[in-house]
């Protein structure tokens, strides 16, 4: 027992049932074979593994030495390999800063991203697009 | 078989584990990332499933196999998981090879008086001969 659980030399850490108790919840799925059951479950590691590292490298968490919320939701909108996680890890915002945001959206009419979003070049070109006189 | 929430879940402690070791020594991981990383996590898993499931249909069969589990990957954009998925692969087919010997090796031991030592042996191997079992069970027809 001591071999299967929890060790860090065995091949796959994730557990099978588990993996294969969401693969089934699929409902078009009707069976798996034992091979493609692991090989779900050891990408699935993989996954894991790039997510965190990919956001770690990306993102402004590692300022402060840490892994944050925030890289991960930017590497779900910024890299298009991760853009099927966009609508798990919506980007967060201050409530105070997105009531300012549909003030300003009211006020003049367009859509108002321009100080608020730092990275988001193609938004900024749009707002030049859209711009009436600003 | 109905399924709470949590069941779709994946243990924090293991995810905890994968993330601390591809990043480097010391990086600090706020609750709320860990959890996203499982979450996105369970989500792969859905993704991947309908994908390879996509090429099972394909083929006209109704059991995934490996074959449209590593297609899926490409698919999806995950290339760079199929080599090292390949490797994995090998191993682990060696390995049930070699548990599946070692179990009729035992089997037949169990017959004579070596009974005492195949009973330890059982206990080890137990949760890899549910796996199995838990195969069989798939390869009636759901729904």
């Amino acid at each position: 027992a001591a071999r299967l659980s929890g060790g860090e030399n065995r091949l796959v850490s994730l557990p099978l049932s588990r993996i294969r108790v969401i693969m089934k919840s699929s409902p078009e799925v009707s069976s798996i074979n034992q091979d493609a059951l692991f090989l779900t479950a050891k990408a699935t590691e993989l996954f894991v593994q790039y997510l965190a590292t990919y956001s770690y490298k990306h993102g402004r968490g590692k300022e402060k030495n840490a892994l944050t919320y925030s890289d991960l939701s930017h590497t779900a909108e910024e890299c298009e390999t991760f853009q099927f996680l966009a609508d798990i890890l919506p980007k967060k915002i201050l409530a105070s800063k997105y009531l300012k945001m549909l003030e300003k959206e009211k006020r003049d009419g367009a859509v108002g991203q321009d100080d608020e979003e730092d990275e988001e070049e193609e938004d900024e070109d749009e707002t030049v697009d859209e711009a009436v006189g600003s | 078989m109905a399924e709470r929430p949590e069941d779709l879940n994946l243990p924090n402690a293991v995810i905890t584990r994968i993330i601390k070791e591809a990043l480097p020594d010391g990086v600090n991981i706020s609750k709320e990332a860990r959890s996203a990383i499982s979450r996105a996590a369970s989500v792969f898993v859905l993704y991947a499933t309908s994908c390879a499931n996509n090429f099972a249909m394909k083929g006209k069969r109704k059991t995934l196999n490996a074959g449209d589990v590593l297609s899926a990957m490409e698919e999806m954009e995950f290339q760079r998981f199929v080599a090292p998925l390949k490797e994995s692969l090998e191993v682990y087919r060696r390995e049930q090879r070699g548990k599946k010997e070692a179990r009729k090796d035992k089997d037949k031991k169990a017959d004579s008086e070596e009974q005492d030592k195949s009973r330890e042996e059982e206990n080890d191997d137990d949760d890899e001969r549910m796996e199995e079992e838990e195969q069989n069970e798939e390869e009636e027809v759901d729904n």
